[in-house]
């Protein structure tokens, strides 16, 4: 167009506006929490730091971003990311140009020095996740395109290629530990079974147990780390006053989180959303701060330590005699309880997602979903709204003790520390950023939120980039509350907002979770 | 008798300054219909910008004109958690007007761990404690070798209170602003067809809520002298409650929510254990949403098909 060039000035004008009044109140904003510092000097006395450069550098970061954002042309770029991410041959392409990107950076790690090293670690590890990102859209793309849903041959290969994702997906969860220690060594693998493999399945269990109470009854729950430390608790106390084993603790722990279901359950029966979850959330608390004044029960802060460990059928994952290592004749490595810990937290986390899957064919599933999207008329049409309710608190509250209980024995130590309303706002995070009532959609949330968070401490590459006093498990929180936001802007009804009805006529139509108006449940 | 007219005293001071934070968490549900979750990390945020700037303010004025100071250090706090507020409110809360009802929500505490985290990395996590101001004390009267005592400190935080709660009655009763206000809250969609601009309102009424919140976060920061950046979770629950309590929606309600909360907790703590006090404060909040959900002063909510 002729006219484009004069019209583009006064757009200048306009996005160096905005840049400037985002500047302006980036400077309102950081002022005194960023340029100062109030810390407590040799004699106790508080005075204050000083911190303008880092000031400068967010003032200046925040102007450019703004102006950059307000410049770019959204339209014509959402046209060409669209069109990019249609087709199967363009991502194809991205994914090898980042595969010999990451592959450069590799090499350049390997030849240069200093923080050098590790700038070029940190593409090739960024580069290699694009490369993996690219490679799944492009097979999935391809599969979409080559096999559509509108035709009967394009649904059953969907619906077989379906089955064999999740066959693929539980191989490779049984596979993970001996993979990692094939590749890691006895040593190095700990950190991958433990910290990644058992701290995301035990979220992943937690998100499930919850979703049942949040996503499919569509009860908000903000208190439901208190089965979990029901759960934790039970099986600590029980254990070490009577010294029953861990299978038989696991299901009264199971039986006891229900049971404090129940008991929730019942009061809150009349209330709805909001005031529901500011209950549930008092709820918590008053178990929370139990467990911390209780002092003769539970030892308050200081917790209980010394919590047994399971055993297999008996053969404990010691380094004596009658261990695990020394009855089946290998070198013994701390690496094997956790393996065998991870196969029971995989186990449990199955069981939740398989009696789920079940429950949701059955009356009393199909009864929650009914109640989540409109209480009047489920009461209209004769479902005892109480014993709904009440169930789908016990059996997400059971769950929720199994996990605790699992934790309990995993950790060998627990505290009211690790039962705080920031875990019940993880949990609760997890399912509805992966989309409520969305069995995946939730793993996928834990995979991300919890192994991100896990990912930043292994960010020892930003230390030396950004300095020895840089701490990135300092801003894990930080991130976690901020990927809050911005997920729920970007798809506020979750990662996997479609919903599919669980009992179908012929064929089972995906509807879009933005046609699904939820009542105040 | 002695005991009980000092822990009224105490108790009076702590609930307004659950009351003033209680009336922001009032305000934005009554015209969102939204658990601003985040309230209660903007009052400790508000708190720690107070520490800052009297720490700015003492530096350069010196510690002779400590009235004045504090004078300065309230209406900055207050300027900066306005604008703290409205920027929260357009970037976490605006976006997500109109969508499904838990993603506010959600937003909102995530927003919530964003700040408590943020304040922690800024500002560290130590608790940061000022020597004591306004320690002296006016003794009332003497029964039983027991002195019933009132402190300076108290006396400003019932005043600053007070004049606060006459000037925010007004705006919201007197003025077109807050004519606005309410008719946003009854029908955003009739008040907006009558002229009234409702992305402003909702603008100013977060604007107004975190002046208040500041000035509950100077107050508490005045009282106990000491600022964490965990400090926002429990006085904020509690100060829903007194919100919950009153009636939710009802100013005056989150007034006097506030205050029974307060007096609640300290007579809790000096008759029974200290304890314990969180737990009385939670299972009053429970029974009250048991058996009185609309709260003291609250309209009954009319559930229409």
């Amino acid at each position: 167009m002729a006219d484009e060039a004069p019209a583009s000035r006064p757009d200048l004008v306009r996005a160096l506006r905005a840049a400037g009044f985002t500047a302006l109140v980036t400077v309102g904003l950081l002022l005194p929490l960023i340029a100062f510092r109030a810390v407590h000097d040799i004699r106790n006395e508080l005075v204050l730091e000083t911190r303008w450069p880092l000031f400068a550098v967010l003032v200046a970061v925040a102007f450019v971003g703004r102006l950059a954002w307000e410049l770019l042309p959204h339209d014509r770029l959402k046209l060409t990311l669209a069109t990019f991410f249609q087709s199967p041959l363009k991502l194809a392409i991205a994914a090898a140009v980042s595969w010999v990107a990451a592959f450069v950076a590799h090499l350049t790690s390997l030849t240069a020095f200093g923080p050098k090293v590790a700038l070029a670690r940190l593409f090739a590890i960024v580069l290699a996740f694009c490369f993996f990102g690219f490679a799944i859209g492009a097979v999935a793309v391809w599969v979409t395109n080559r096999y559509p849903m509108t035709t009967e041959p394009g649904r059953h290969r969907r619906h077989q290629i379906g089955v064999g994702l999740r066959a693929g997906a539980i191989g490779f969860l049984l596979a993970y530990p001996l993979m990692m220690l094939w590749l890691a060594g006895a040593q190095g693998a700990i950190k991958w079974v433990d910290n990644f493999g058992i701290q995301i399945l035990i979220y992943v269990m937690l998100g499930w147990g919850l979703n049942i109470v949040v996503g499919l009854a569509g009860l908000l729950d903000l208190g439901y780390v208190a089965f979990y430390a029901v759960g934790a608790y039970s099986y600590a106390l029980l254990a070490k006053t009577f010294g029953l084993s861990f299978w038989i603790l696991l299901p009264l722990a199971g039986i006891l989180a229900a049971f404090w279901g129940i008991l929730l359950g019942f009061p809150v029966l009349r209330l709805r959303g909001d005031y529901l979850a500011i209950v549930t959330l008092a709820f918590g608390e008053i178990i929370r701060l139990v467990l911390i004044n209780w002092v003769d029960l539970t030892n308050g802060y200081a917790g209980i330590s010394g919590v047994p460990r399971p055993t297999l059928f008996g053969i404990p994952f010691t380094a004596a005699e009658d261990g695990f290592a020394a009855r089946f004749g290998i070198e013994f490595a701390a690496i094997h309880r956790s393996i065998f810990l991870y196969y029971v937290i995989l186990l449990l986390a199955l069981l939740t997602a398989l009696i789920t899957i079940r429950l949701r064919r059955l009356p009393i599933g199909r009864a929650w979903e009914a109640l989540r999207e409109d209480e009047i008329a489920c009461r209209a049409l004769g479902i005892n709204t109480t014993n709904t309710k009440l169930t789908a608190f016990a059996i997400g509250a059971m769950f929720g003790g199994f996990a605790g209980s699992f934790f309990a024995a995993r950790q060998g130590f627990i505290s009211p520390e690790s039962f705080t309303f920031m875990e019940s706002a993880v949990i609760v995070a997890i399912v509805v950023l992966g989309g409520m009532g969305s069995q995946i959609g939730v793993a996928v949330a834990a995979i991300i939120m919890i192994g991100g968070t896990e990912l930043m401490r292994e960010l020892d590459i930003l230390k030396e980039i950004f300095g020895r006093d840089f701490d990135p498990t300092q801003y894990r929180m930080l991130l976690f509350g901020l990927a809050m936001v911005l997920i729920m802007i970007w798809k506020p009804r979750g990662l996997i907002a479609a919903r599919q009805p669980s009992v179908f006529l012929k064929e089972r139509k995906a509807v879009s979770g933005a046609h699904v108006r939820e009542g105040h449940g | 008798m002695e005991v009980l007219i000092q822990q009224l005293i105490n108790g009076i001071t702590l609930g307004s300054i659950y009351g003033l934070i209680a009336i922001g968490y009032t305000m934005v549900f009554g015209i969102l219909g939204m658990v601003n979750f985040a309230h209660g990390d903007v009052f400790m945020v508000s708190a720690f910008v107070a520490l800052i700037a009297f720490l700015i303010l003492t530096s350069w004025i010196g510690a002779s004109l400590i009235v004045l100071a504090l004078l300065i250090v309230l209406i900055l706090a207050m300027l900066y958690t306005s604008l703290l507020n409205w920027a929260i409110e357009r970037a976490a809360y605006r976006p997500l007007r109109g969508s499904f009802r838990l993603a506010p929500l959600i937003s909102a505490i995530g927003m919530s761990i964003f700040l408590m985290n943020f304040v922690q990395v800024a500002q560290g996590p130590r608790n940061k404690s000022i020597p004591p101001l306004f320690a002296d004390v006016i003794v009332l009267f003497t029964a039983n070798d027991y002195d019933v005592t009132i402190s300076y400190k108290q006396l400003v935080i019932w005043l600053v209170t007070a004049v606060l709660l006459v000037a925010f009655w007004y705006v919201v009763s007197r003025t077109a602003l807050g004519r606005a206000q309410r008719a946003c809250e009854q029908d955003q969609k009739m008040a907006s067809l009558v002229g009234i601009d409702v992305d402003r309102t909702i603008s100013i009424t977060f604007v107004i809520a975190g002046a208040l919140a500041a000035v509950a976060g100077t107050l508490y920061w005045v009282n106990y002298g000491v600022i964490s950046f965990a400090d926002g979770f429990t006085p904020g629950v509690k100060a829903f409650t007194a919100a919950v309590l009153g009636g939710i929606g009802s100013l005056p309600g989150a007034v006097i929510g506030g205050l029974l909360i307060g007096l609640i907790e300290t007579l809790w703590s000096a008759y029974f254990s200290t304890d314990y006090k969180d737990v009385a404060a939670f299972s009053i909040l429970i029974i009250v949403m048991i058996f009185l959900p609309q709260g003291l002063l609250g309209r009954p909510e009319v559930e229409k098909v």
